[in-house]
């Protein structure tokens, strides 16, 4: 059985990984058709003359670090609260929010903030847009950084206390170093979310904020482009190279 | 004691209550107006939107998008279940093989779905491979049709699947199987009796975190289904954009989270919680 | 009397370190087998190759006639009592019993689980979980879950460490009884002297892998062959490389013959019986036992002596 569960993996994963390897070995392709016609970079040049894509990354790094700074700290302080004393209240709202279909989510927030907007005078930007990231975004920070509070003793905080500290020096010397590694794979998984997020942010962008997966999207619907495959391949290194630190750092 | 986990509760506690609570309950309200002349809302009370998700004309739409994703979800159980059996005896490379699985997972779906879209379609490479090797004269039509959502579907969410079955799996109590073995049960019957049943509140879990988020893809149609395949969440945007029918809208979304909702108790009760 | 179970020249070689070396025991049908030593010192790896869980780097075993080192432990005609019990927490303690009996099945499978929930007092709980179950409890259905299937041996490990102290004593009774009255060989592993001498009808020390020695409790009490068997069980005092048992020191004020003077460093009040511990005038420390009425003060000078006869010595 050992070796026959051996061979499925191997199918597996090669089904997994390979149509993005064959997207990244097309994106050097020189032709723009399926046909190898040798190595060239050119699609990646026209990418980065591409004005409307680079303002478009730049506003999505912006959402992602904004949304992954304040997620981050709010679903940190969320799971330890958690750990200290379970909430059913919020742990299902957290599991939900996890759970609920993007469009669902996208629509509700949409009314959520054309009915505020009555009563203040905004509009959809990329404000909307971080709000509707950091809510996301809370459950996974909240699920990694609880992990790795499972494993906490919490005699140590008690010696903490009883050495002379007050609750939030004994959080803040003796539980938040062990949290860490966690807290920053979190940051690095909200980061990760936030900029590939499609459904929730077209909803809730408005017309003068389009990022990155919108540009990309636009460009999907329209058929295959050999500048898309370069985008593409560019961006699953870099976010794999995000998400392999990110485990890496889970795990120490 | 206890005043600093309120105060840490508290902003998360806000948002979720902004975010989550009152946008559901707004959508609640919307569901029973009527639909205004410019797109808005307004009175009077009706429940005529929820009457009309039994319309046959949408009813359709409800069965095709129940059927896909319950077939993805079976089939990501079905598939992801051994994948979360290799790892879990691999022994010092789970971590490795952890991450294999991961990676693609959190690189873009949208990304991901483009990929087969580059690979399924007329002049993909599957096609012009097939047809080099002379197995095909024409371009088979792969792309553009349920079958090809529901190969974005599984693609995209076996992860989803592979991970809470991989974490059961592994906290399953060694000794277990050592004792069915122990006491006379081959592999298979160790499987079939004892890792299996011990396994069902994963398998629990993956289910939800599939078929939930199938039911509303809307993505994985519109780009892998072309106008062919409409499921709700394309029709929720159809609806959206198009007729700008908001109580309609508000009323598909409420089912939506009902159902999500009652699958959530289903499984929890029964299992481990995620969070 | 023949030997249901025989190791020959048993090893097992992990990759950081040797378990177990050249071991070689037999065990009688119908006895009350013991493997004793500390932690680390193999004995859990020995019942783990037996039982099938580990496959040995050099050796046999050989199972009433037939050798059994290459099968797969469900084709062994041994069953394992695990340290954790791992009580199949999805089943009730019927389902428990009765799983190895789907493998094995028998015309009279129905009374023989009714029978052995009987022989553990835990008929009235079939339909419980093991989360309802005391540790007691469950350690009952371990063991009836094993023994249901009539198995040639019995392999128990360190049943008896999860239970609290009191009721160790009371289930090491109940345990003797049922192997007397199921007839069943019982190979049981242990760390706890005490225990081994007051169970078995047969021991093995080991340590570091290899069977130090084997014999009846009383061989190997009152003629140990080497150091280590000597003051693993029970107390031993060393004087000048010899070794005594506390229970051979007298202890009085007036000198005799060989009488060595000491004075009194410590005393330990036992319930039964009364330990001083007696400084000699070398330096060494001398624990002797005496009835518990015996009182000597701290401080105080004594004579301290013992029969040559009970002196035990060794080569190395």
């Amino acid at each position: 059985m050992k070796r026959g569960l051996e061979v499925y993996a191997i199918a597996i994963y090669a089904f997994l990984h390979l149509p993005l390897l064959i997207l990244a070995i097309f994106s050097v392709n020189a032709s723009r058709f399926t046909a190898w016609q040798g190595f060239s970079l050119h699609w990646y040049q026209a990418m980065f003359a591409d004005r409307d894509l680079l303002e478009s990354a730049g506003n999505s790094l912006a959402i992602a670090v904004a949304s992954t700074a304040l997620s981050t700290v709010i679903g940190t302080l969320a799971a330890y609260a958690l750990w200290r004393r379970a909430s059913n209240w919020l742990a299902g709202g957290l599991y939900l929010s996890l759970v609920t279909p993007e469009i669902v989510t996208g629509v509700s927030l949409l009314a959520l903030f054309q009915w505020a907007f009555r009563y203040v005078d905004f509009r959809l930007g990329m404000h909307t847009v971080i709000l509707a990231h950091v809510s996301f975004s809370i459950a996974y920070v909240v699920v990694v950084v609880l992990a790795r509070l499972r494993g906490f003793d919490p005699a140590l905080e008690e010696a903490a206390q009883d050495l002379g500290a007050t609750e939030f020096t004994a959080f803040r010397r003796v539980t938040l170093p062990y949290l860490a590694p966690a807290v920053a794979a979190a940051a690095m998984l909200a980061f990760t979310i936030s900029i590939d997020d499609y459904v929730i942010t077209s909803l809730v962008a408005g017309v003068d904020s389009q990022t990155l997966p919108m540009v990309i999207y636009a460009m999907a619907r329209r058929g295959v482009s050999p500048v898309l495959n370069a985008v593409s391949t560019t961006i699953v290194v870099l976010l794999g190279t995000l998400v392999l630190l990110s485990e890496r750092l889970r795990r120490a | 004691m206890t005043r600093l986990r309120t105060i840490f509760v508290t902003p998360a506690a806000v948002l979720m209550l902004v975010t989550i609570v009152v946008p559901a309950a707004i959508i609640c309200v919307y569901s029973v107006l009527s639909r205004g002349a410019y797109g808005g809302v307004e009175l009077p009370w009706t429940i005529e939107n929820y009457g009309r998700l039994i319309d046959p004309l949408y009813g359709g739409i409800f069965v095709r998008s129940v059927g896909l994703a319950a077939a993805a979800t079976a089939l990501c159980i079905l598939l992801g279940f051994p994948l979360a059996l290799f790892i879990a005896q691999s022994g010092a490379r789970r971590n490795l093989y952890l991450s294999l699985v991961i990676l693609p997972f959190w690189t873009s779906f949208l990304i991901r779905l483009y990929a087969w879209m580059f690979l399924l379609r007329d002049t993909g490479l599957i096609n012009t491979g097939l047809q080099s090797l002379g197995l095909i004269h024409q371009p088979l039509p792969l792309l553009y049709n349920t079958g090809a959502v529901l190969l974005g579907l599984v693609y995209g969410f076996l992860p989803f699947a592979v991970l809470p079955i991989y974490a059961t799996l592994e906290r399953l109590d060694k000794s277990l199987l050592e004792a069915a073995a122990d006491l006379g049960a081959r592999p298979l019957a160790v499987l079939t009796r004892v890792t299996l049943p011990l396994c069902a509140p994963g398998i629990g879990a993956a289910a939800i975190l599939v078929f939930v988020p199938s039911l509303g893809t809307y993505i994985t149609s519109d780009l892998l289904g072309g106008s062919k395949t409409i499921l709700i969440g394309n029709l929720v945007q159809n609806q959206f954009t198009t007729a700008r029918d908001w109580p309609f809208v508000a009323a598909i979304s409420i089912v939506l989270m009902i159902v999500a909702v009652m699958l959530m108790f289903a499984v929890r009760r029964r299992g481990e919680e995620l969070l | 009397m023949e030997d249901i179970l025989e190791l020959r020249g048993l090893s097992k070689q992990f990759a950081t370190h040797r378990a177990v070396h050249e071991v070689s025991l037999a065990v009688e049908r119908g006895a009350f087998f013991s493997l004793l030593g500390p932690s680390g010192c193999g004995k859990t790896t020995t019942l783990r190759l037996i039982a099938g869980f580990e496959m040995p780097t050099s050796g046999e075993i050989w199972l009433n006639g037939t050798r059994i080192d290459a099968l797969p432990p469900f084709r062994r005609s041994v069953n394992t009592v695990f340290q954790s019990y791992a009580l199949f927490p999805h089943l009730t303690v019927l389902g428990n019993v009765e799983f190895g009996l789907r493998h094995a099945p028998a015309a009279d499978a129905e009374q023989r689980v009714r029978r052995v929930l009987e022989q553990v007092q835990m008929a009235d709980k079939r339909s419980r979980k093991p989360s309802e179950l005391s540790g007691g409890e469950r350690q009952r259905v371990a063991l009836a879950r094993a023994l249901v299937l009539a198995p040639d041996v019995l392999l128990l490990d360190e049943p008896l460490s999860a239970l609290d102290p009191q009721l160790r004593k009371q289930v090491r009774a109940e345990l003797k009884a049922l192997q007397r009255q199921t007839g069943v060989t019982f190979l049981f592993v242990t760390h706890d002297q005490e225990e081994a001498l007051a169970l078995s009808d047969r021991i093995a020390v080991m340590r570091g892998g290899e069977v130090e020695q084997a014999g009846t409790p009383q061989e190997l009490y009152q003629k140990p062959r080497t150091r280590f068997v000597a003051s693993f069980l029970g107390e031993m005092n060393w004087v000048d490389g010899i070794g005594i048992r506390p229970e051979c020191v007298r202890v009085s004020l007036d000198g005799f013959l060989n009488a060595r003077p000491g004075r009194v460093a410590h005393t330990t009040f036992l319930g039964p019986h009364r330990h001083f511990t007696i400084q000699l005038q070398g330096g060494e420390l001398v624990t002797a036992q005496t009835a518990a009425a015996v009182t000597f003060a701290i401080g105080e000078t004594v004579q301290v002596s013992w029969d040559a006869a009970d002196e035990l010595r060794f080569s190395s």
